[in-house]
């Protein structure tokens, strides 16, 4: 990995962070559809980036989202189980004759059906697992189910609108 | 790893739970702090004819309340013990961040221990109630806000004199319930719920809503009351903050202490 790979890894962490914070934390549709668009710069981590630098990544940008959400804890922990999950999952879906080197995960590179399968699930899992453990405490079931439903629909659409706007093909932004 | 870096994460969770303490990894720390301040700065100037306007309002009230209190010229004032000597000392600060749409809502002030904000300080604005310090750092504050399902103020029904907790359920930002009003207790749809003073947050009368609903509970012996807040989350922009200059006196002639 040389330096320019890694000066856009941070980059990108910089800007997914900041954008989160300042502008889409106050971005929430109809009051019930938030817009985690973070998960996005950890979908989108190159192909072959093993599972630990992946978690780590994630325990910082989780930590980071949370400290500006005042939710303590709750980013980090659905951000994380959701890089652990990322790599297993990537070897599911591996194509027929394996993934091209430093390939990053994106609609662009892999197409909008593959991309489907691969993302949907990791934001379901990330989405439930934060809406589930804010609401600990609880009895709220219908209010709950509808932000992680609506939630997950827009930070979909908002991916792969980003992806088509601000991604080109095989490079990080 | 995984197991290590979640366990992190829940502990994390855990000791974010308690209702005063560290604010350290909180959007009240000096970074985060700042660059919410700086967008606050920014964003202001899109809410500053409604602000303006509820100054205003604000102003028109106390203005009239000024009338009653003018001493004409030739009166003499006696001092009173602390009976009726002034409980309360008032602070101002502006939001610099707010959330309405979670089920634990904090809000992150700019003032902090060096402006004299202290952890337990009761927070409202111009319309009602809106929260309580949470924990102070240097120059910011966070606040829990009312809408904060594990908030309890402890509140009355302002013509009755009936006491109760209002507390939020979580599903919308504009309503909360009125706990703990027995059933035989009779209730007008329309009262108006203000804090209590017994829980030595808040003076006396500060608004906290309105009652819509009244139904029976489903199983208790208490009524299972709506009510509408005066405050609109949505628009908080200006706050004071109230300290109870007695609280310690007070908190020691608690009993349970």
């Amino acid at each position: 990995m040389n330096s320019n790979r890694i000066f856009l890894l941070i980059g990108g962490f910089l800007i997914y962070l900041i954008i989160q914070v300042v502008l889409l934390k106050n971005m929430v549709v109809f009051g019930f559809a938030f817009c985690f668009l973070y998960v996005l710069y950890i979908l989108l981590l190159p192909l072959e980036m093993k599972t630990v630098p992946v978690m780590l990544i994630a325990f910082g940008l989780g930590l980071g989202v949370d400290v500006f959400y005042d939710t303590l804890g709750l980013h980090t922990a659905s951000l994380v189980a959701l890089a652990f999950l990322r790599n297993f999952w990537l070897k599911i879906l591996t194509p027929t004759g394996g993934y091209d080197e430093n390939l990053q995960p994106s609609i662009l590179n892999m197409g909008f059906g593959w991309f489907t399968y691969y993302s949907l699930p990791l934001i379901i899992l990330h989405h439930t697992l934060f809406f589930y453990i804010e609401n600990i405490g609880t009895n709220l079931f219908f209010p709950v189910v509808q932000k992680i439903i609506a939630s997950i629909i827009f930070v979909y659409v908002m991916s792969i609108i980003v992806q088509l706007m601000f991604y080109r093909r095989r490079r990080g932004l | 790893m995984f197991v290590v870096l979640e366990a992190a994460a829940i502990s994390l969770i855990v000791s974010n739970n308690s209702q005063q303490g560290s604010v350290f990894f909180n959007s009240a720390n000096q970074l985060s702090g700042n660059i919410l301040n700086t967008q606050s700065n920014v964003f202001d100037y899109f809410s500053l004819v409604s602000v303006n306007k509820a100054l205003l309002e604000k102003n028109t009230v106390l203005l009239q309340e000024l009338e009653r209190y003018r001493q004409p010229a030739d009166s003499i004032i006696i001092p009173l013990d602390t009976l009726m000597a002034s409980n309360y000392q008032f602070k101002g600060a502006k939001i610099i961040n707010n959330s309405i749409n979670l089920s634990q809502n904090f809000l992150t002030i700019n003032k902090g221990a060096k402006d004299g904000i202290k952890e337990g300080m009761g927070v409202f604005n111009e319309e009602g109630v809106v929260g309580r310090v949470k924990g102070v750092t240097k120059n910011f504050a966070s606040v829990i806000s009312l809408l904060h399902t594990e908030l309890l103020v402890s509140s009355k029904i302002e013509s009755s004199e009936v006491f109760g907790s209002t507390k939020w359920d979580g599903r919308d930002s504009k309503k909360a319930k009125l706990l703990y009003v027995p059933r035989h207790v009779d209730l007008q749809v329309g009262d108006k719920v203000v804090t209590s003073g017994y829980n030595a947050v808040f003076p006396e009368g500060i608004p906290i809503g309105e009652i819509i609903e009244v139904a029976q509970g489903a199983e208790t012996n208490y009524l299972d009351i709506t009510i509408e807040l005066a405050t609109d989350f949505s628009r908080v922009s200006y706050v004071y903050l109230v300290e109870n200059l007695f609280e310690d006196e007070l908190q020691s002639l608690d009993p349970s202490n």
